[in-house]
């Protein structure tokens, strides 16, 4: 692979960039893998990476329905944050943000992390009382959040308006070191990096059938015919019921359709990025300049990537009442992606009752924050056969016993 | 240069001249006039610059798909930035500046960036920036930043209004060009409630500039007949000035009026958002003109030769004085012969076609315009503006064979449908050889809940690009339309004159052998600065997927979404993986078709009502007398009542002081109250409530719990037994809305033949909590006959009667540990019974109270509140609330999950008291520390803070918590955290801390 950098750029630049090479390579899937994972998204790909990286298994094929990173990767809000209420959440999410710190120079490819700052508002008591526990919390998980004052929040966000008239900020949650990074260059960095360890990441695949014998698996059916596997990787989000049901069993996830929307860009207006969850919004400013807004998941059961029109209603009026100058901003683009969510609105990284089959699904409406520390853990429990420290809490098994992790307090909104 | 002519125009008023402003140059042009278009007629081709390369950038339509005329427009509570100056109406006093440029328009720094695009390739972003690592954040980003967004952000509160219309239609017909009149036409004779939209303020659309003629006249006789005609009709309503912004599943339709963007002055709302229901969706949003890909096509003077035509036509300005034309197709004769018919100069006609032997070609050379065919533009010349062509053998590579001398140049590649609407849903498209686009696949429409198609297209949006033929598909899916909706449909044929055009022959880059030195300067998306190259690159780095394609260089991602560039990225895009066109596909349609601005999305709901605001009957009097406000769901309640200078803390203090010591009173009218009722009520009790319920007596009221499937406590609250059959299930405030679906969602889903009806009657009451030792006085001095004596009405007793002349419900509840009486009276006497207990009450000092001392006295008795306690991951057992949960039922929301082995493990965290040792007041949401760290290197815990509070009662600290084996440990002194890292050391103790014997509520 060859390295990039500002110099192969003006190199380049000789030859009219004639002579750049393929990101990722496009092969035929080979008979037989190592491991298998079903899903080039984010944490598909992230999961492969780290499987070569710290674990030295490269015979990895990764296969897509679709094109790689084509789902939620890049259709999410790019929020990055580790500002989490309970251990285990705020353990992978802030090994994940603490990767992305590091990813561009990791693989060599700028995704453009910006630890601009996230804020998340508190606009009623209490929610006061919620952020400051989970500052407490935090303090003892190593994550660092502070709870700031309202003027605190106008100096960090001059465009917000902190005095209601309805819910006036009351204060809010800083972690300085959350931000955003540029989503679909998180899911192309991790593609090239593991095409370059020879890996194949095989697109325009889909997975039509999971073969086992003795209770183990032993390989997928595909529209590209059989692979052959001694490990399988489920990481498909969404569509993880449909896959677990080809693997035998079923999955508490139900997926719902949840919506974003971009402004027209404008000149930059907004340096962090701002959550308020009890009018249900976010928003931040993406280096084009568009204002990238989010809110709450539909209330219905959906496989579309298409979402009702009253959600964004909802989020524009809560984020003009918050911003006001966004009010004679226009909406450029409004789209929604497929939330795979759980009981606990907390995912699934866990071994399944199928031997050798692993699944990590369930990330709701904050997978891509979690791709570098999902991937990270599920390499490692696919790599061991057992979850490791990270994953531990998130198996199956959880439901069974009713050891929920659940985040309601610290994540009332989609994210 | 760009003039206006002497004559024609036929939208113009030269009698109106209007004044404008553009950079602060003072301006004039004619009512009827685009901004676009006074602009040009005052040789202002020159608008802006563009994103990634700041090049100068020139108007090259003449409606919504313009890339590059975009305006900061207004000043102050007015300012809007990114304004299409081609659908932005002239009037008077209009102020625009244009975007994206330092320290002028004309001279601008940022157009270094051109001079470095060799090395600002499409993605380069992502290859470079990656050292040192700091250096991102803060020195690339924000350089970037800077130099790219567009519009400057408003900086104040928008001054205007908006509204909402809700409309539910039979009908709906987007698109005002004669193929939706001529739908309307015959869906409305039909007798169908029709609603026709058009997104400009003209009827007609493109046939008159087009010089069509229908049934022997001029197109605009037609037109004006046609909406006379559907304007008499009552079961149609038009709506010009109106797009179709979005198509949502089962007929449900966005669209977008501006109704005073061309009026300011107008006081009335400036947009309106319509929320349509239509059975039946027409799209008749006709085509857009696409751009040719040649070297220096994006120079200012480079135009849509459709564009052209429309503003000599339409407002009498010419774009150039010599205006070179270049196609590869027939259309665009039209505008070298409307040209010329305006006395312009057309110096040649460049058709890359081998021969061009049509009706129109041969119009043209009749006309005496040289006409040169297989000829390609190698180049255009010129810097902020056109100055002349050279030109090549399109089959060639580009040697030049001549130059010509020209300040505008009309381009045409051919036309493609407008899909979005009819994709927005779902529905699927064809792609067409003869003319080089995507239509729509009728066999593939959008789908509505009954299974049948429910968006139609027609006209040159269903892929008609002769008048002739739009007509015959208007008259041929408005009768099937009006058939599928039983309604019976006369036509009446419609006969278009027009010439017959010959197909057009594909051309994505001209000439077809261009170097890459060429293609690197032939644009295709001209707003975020993507060529042909990049596109190519792309390709070559294995970004095959279109919508990588599109994401890694950004084409189609500006704010005309690829209006003008889509088809031809595609097909270079397509070239470059030796694959047809369709195989490539077309990246997804999203709503809205143009941008809608947030303040219509968002309609009146602004300021105070931007959500429901939900008041009490006593509201006003908390207002009147100085309530600090708590928003608490969609109500707010008073926090406290501070007098004079004192602060919320003192306030707090006073008000439980005066409740604890004489007399205090609560608005407790939001607090959720549910009625269920019927012969399977108890029963239905039973399984929503841990405890027994239907054993409950009428007259007297039980503490309930509500447990969610999981096991999770989820709500708590008296319930009252008001007669055999009907419960009334008092919730927490915060609650009410969503207990009441969770009851409903049983009811509906699970125990649906169960006789059961709940209803919220939340508001139907005015509920008043009398707290304190004067409590019972009070009320018995209000008379009315109830006998509230302690024997007759004890602790957990309710009953119904007269207090003074107020129709009461008293409750005989308390969570407070005072004596305390809860009366209920109806809505309209609510604020009547209030005065009259602050007028009864003056001798006992009755002092209303507000939320906060209802917590701290609440925490004083060591009660649980649902949300400070509780936080979903509670349960009743770890609340010390065992009692509440019946062991006789074999069932009950929540009991299955119990018993699951977390929830049984002896190893949880239960509610004690805590009590710092310096009495001072632990932080909210403090942890308790334990030793050691856990596999993932968090600090161990063994409890948390759950309310932590001053009591004024007991003038120190108290706090309520959950700790591991906490009940277990009375006395035990642990360490909490603070978030500098210290700690507080904390005594383990009762959570009972005031009257823990209950003397004082049960006298």
């Amino acid at each position: 692979m060859r390295r990039y950098s500002a110099f192969a750029i003006a190199r380049e630049a000789f030859r009219h960039h004639l002579g750049w090479e393929r990101a990722w390579a496009s092969p035929a899937p080979k008979s037989r893998y190592d491991v298998i994972i079903v899903g080039a998204g984010g944490h598909g790909l992230a999961t492969a990476y780290y499987l070569g990286k710290n674990h030295g298994i490269t015979n990895v094929a990764v296969i897509e329905k679709g094109w790689l990173g084509g789902g939620n990767t890049g259709r999410n809000t790019t929020i990055i944050r580790s500002n989490y209420l309970q251990d285990p959440s705020a353990a992978i999410y802030e090994k994940s943000r603490s990767l992305y710190e590091n990813l561009s120079q990791d693989f060599n490819y700028n995704v453009m992390f910006s630890p601009r700052g996230v804020i998340m508002l508190a606009q009623t008591e209490h929610e006061v009382r919620g952020y400051k526990r989970t500052a407490h919390a935090n303090a003892l998980q190593g994550v660092t959040t502070e709870f700031i004052s309202p003027d605190r929040v106008k100096d960090l966000c001059p465009i917000i308006n902190i005095d209601g008239p309805r819910y006036p900020v009351l204060g809010g949650l800083w972690q300085a070191r959350g931000g955003t990074a540029r989503h679909d260059a998180v899911a192309w960095g991790y593609a090239r990096a593991c095409s370059a360890m020879g890996m194949d990441i095989i697109q325009q695949c889909e997975v039509t059938g999971i073969t086992a014998q003795g209770g183990k698996v032993t390989g997928v059916q595909t529209t590209k015919g059989a692979i052959g596997c001694a490990k399988l990787g489920i990481v498909v989000a969404g569509h993880s019921g449909v896959l677990a049901e080809m693997a035998g069993f079923r999955l508490p996830i139900e997926s719902v359709a949840l919506q974003a929307l971009v402004s027209e860009p404008i000149k930059p207006c907004m340096d962090v990025v701002v959550m308020a969850n009890t009018v249900h919004g976010y928003m931040s400013q993406s280096d084009k300049g568009e204002m990238v807004i989010g809110g709450g998941a539909d209330g219905y059961n959906n496989y579309t990537q298409r979402g009702s029109f009253h959600h964004i209603e909802e989020t524009v009026r809560a984020l003009i009442e918050t911003f006001p100058m966004i009010s004679r901003l226009k909406m450029l683009r409004q789209w929604g992606g497929i939330v795979d969510m759980t009981g606990d609105r907390s995912p699934i990284i866990s071994p399944t009752p199928l031997g050798n089959c692993f699944i990590n699904c369930g990330w709701g409406t904050g997978g891509f924050k979690a791709i570098p520390g999902s991937g990270w853990a599920t390499a490692e429990m696919i790599a061991g056969g057992a979850p490791g420290p990270l994953a531990a809490a998130f198996g199956l098994e959880r439901f069974r016993e009713g050891r929920f992790i659940d985040e309601s307090v610290a994540a009332g909104v989609a994210h | 240069m760009s003039t206006r002519l002497g004559t024609g125009g036929r939208l113009i008023d030269r009698t109106h001249k209007l004044n404008f402003s553009f950079n602060g140059k003072r301006l004039k042009g004619f009512a009827g006039d685009t901004l676009a278009a006074a602009l040009m007629a005052e040789n202002q081709m020159l608008v802006g610059r563009s994103f990634k390369y700041h090049r100068p950038r020139g108007i090259v339509a003449a409606g919504a798909e313009e890339p590059n005329a975009l305006m900061n427009m207004g000043r102050g509570a007015k300012f809007e930035p990114n304004q299409r100056a081609t659908t932005t109406e002239l009037c008077e006093g209009l102020t625009a500046a244009s975007q994206n440029h330092w320290p002028s328009l004309e001279y601008d720094i940022g157009a270094l960036n051109q001079y470095a695009a060799r090395v600002l390739p499409a993605g380069f972003y992502y290859k470079t920036f990656i050292h040192p690592r700091p250096f991102w954040k803060h020195v690339f980003e924000p350089i970037i930043r800077q130099s790219a967004g567009l519009g400057q952000a408003p900086k104040d509160r928008d001054s205007d209004r908006y509204e909402h219309f809700h409309a539910d239609v039979d009908v709906l017909i987007i698109g005002g060009g004669v193929a939706g009149l001529q739908s309307a036409v015959i869906a409305g004779r039909a007798g169908a409630r029709v609603l026709l939209l058009e997104q400009t303020a003209h009827w007609g659309g493109r046939a008159p500039v087009d010089g069509v003629e229908v049934d022997g006249q001029a197109a605009d006789i037609w037109i004006n007949n046609t909406v006379q005609a559907l304007e008499a009709m009552p079961n149609v309503r038009l709506r010009a000035r109106c797009m179709g912004a979005g198509v949502y599943d089962h007929g449900s339709v966005l669209a977008y009026e501006r109704l005073t963007d061309h009026a300011p002055q107008t006081d009335a709302p400036r947009h309106r958002l319509w929320k349509i229901r239509a059975h039946q969706i027409i799209t008749a949003t006709g085509a857009i003109e696409r751009p040719l890909s040649f070297a220096g096509n994006d120079i200012p003077g480079v135009m849509l030769a459709a564009a052209i035509r429309d503003y000599v036509v339409n407002y009498a300005v010419s774009p150039g004085d010599r205006t070179v034309i270049v196609t590869n197709n027939d259309d665009a004769y039209r505008t070298a012969i409307a040209l010329h018919h305006a006395g312009l100069m057309v110096p040649c006609i460049v058709d890359a076609r081998p021969t061009a032997t049509g009706a129109l070609p041969e119009q043209a050379r009749a006309l005496g315009i040289p006409v040169k065919t297989g000829t390609a533009i190698a180049k255009v010349k010129g810097g902020k503006r056109v100055t002349g062509v050279a030109l090549c053998q399109q089959a060639g590579e580009g040697s030049v064979t001549e130059e010509i001398a020209c300040d505008a140049v009309g381009m045409s590649g051919g036309w493609s449908p407008v899909v979005h609407l009819w994709s927005h849903c779902g529905g699927k498209l064809n792609w067409e050889d003869q003319g080089q686009f995507f239509r729509p696949d009728p066999a593939r429409a959008p789908i509505s809940h009954d299974g049948n198609a429910f968006v139609s297209a027609v006209g040159s949006a269903d892929g008609h690009m002769l008048t002739q033929a739009v007509f015959d598909s208007a008259a041929a899916i408005g009768t099937e339309i009006a058939t599928r909706l039983g309604r019976k449909v006369a036509t009446e044929p419609v006969n278009v004159t027009g010439p017959q055009e010959q197909p057009l022959v594909p051309v994505w880059v001209m000439p077809q052998g261009a170097p890459v030195e060429a293609r690197s300067k032939m644009w295709l998306d001209f707003q975020n600065d993507v060529k042909v190259s990049d596109v190519q690159l792309a390709a070559r780095e294995g970004y095959e997927s279109v919508e990588h394609t599109k994401r890694y260089t950004t084409l189609g991602m500006a704010t005309d979404q690829g209006k003008l560039s889509n088809i031809n990225g595609l097909a270079i895009l397509a070239n470059e993986l030796n694959a047809r066109i369709p195989e490539v596909g077309t990246t997804t349609f999203r709503p809205p078709y143009t941008p809608i601005s947030m303040g219509a999305i968002a309609g009146e709901a602004r300021g105070d009502i931007f959500q429901p605001l939900r008041r009490t009957p006593l509201h006003d009097w908390h207002e009147d007398h100085g309530a600090h406000w708590e928003p608490v769901g969609h109500w707010r309640r008073p926090y406290c009542f501070p007098r004079g200078e004192e602060t919320h803390a003192q306030a707090v203090a006073r008000e439980i002081k005066a409740t604890r010591t004489s007399l205090g009173l609560l608005d407790a009218s939001t607090l959720g109250k549910i009625v269920v009722k019927g012969p399977d009520a108890g029963r239905f009790m039973d399984m929503l409530y841990t405890n027994m319920m239907s054993t409950l007596q009428p007259g007297k009221c039980r503490y309930g719990l509500m447990c969610s499937e999981n096991g999770f406590l989820m709500d708590d609250g008296v319930v009252a037994r008001i007669d055999e059959d009907t419960f009334l299930c008092h919730t927490t405030t915060g609650g009410a809305d969503r207990i009441h679906a969770h009851m409903e969602d049983w009811l509906q889903c699970e125990w649906w033949d169960w006789k059961v009806f709940t209803a919220n009657i939340t508001e139907q009451w005015a509920q008043i909590a009398v707290v304190g030792p004067n409590a019972r006085k009070l009320l018995q001095k209000l008379g009315g006959g109830m006998d509230l004596s302690a024997s007759a009405l004890p602790f957990m007793g309710w009953a119904e009667g007269k207090i003074g002349d107020f129709d009461a419900r008293v409750f005989r509840i308390s969570f407070s540990g005072e004596l305390s009486f809860e009366v209920a009276v109806p809505a309209s006497q609510g604020r009547a019974f209030w005065d009259a207990l602050h007028a009864a009450g003056a001798e006992f000092n009755a002092t209303p109270y507000g939320t906060e001392a209802l917590h701290v006295m609440r925490a004083e008795k060591g009660f649980i509140m649902i949300g400070d306690e509780t936080d979903g991951t509670v349960i009743p057992q770890d609340l010390g609330l065992g009692w509440a949960i019946s062991k006789k039922k074999d069932d009950y929301l929540g009991k299955r999950a119990q018993e699951r082995a977390h929830m049984i493990d002896p190893a949880r965290w239960k509610l004690v008291g805590l009590e710092t040792l310096d009495g001072s007041v632990l932080p909210d949401g403090c942890y308790a520390v334990a030793e050691g760290v856990n596999a993932n290197g968090q600090r161990n815990t063994q409890g948390r803070v759950t309310s932590t509070y001053h009591s004024p009662t007991l003038s120190k600290g108290i706090a309520i918590g959950l700790v591991l084996h906490g009940p277990d440990r009375m006395g035990e002194i642990i360490e909490f955290n603070k978030v500098d890292g210290g700690v507080i050391r904390t005594r383990i103790v009762s959570p009972v801390f005031y009257d823990p014997e209950g003397e004082k509520q049960n006298v």
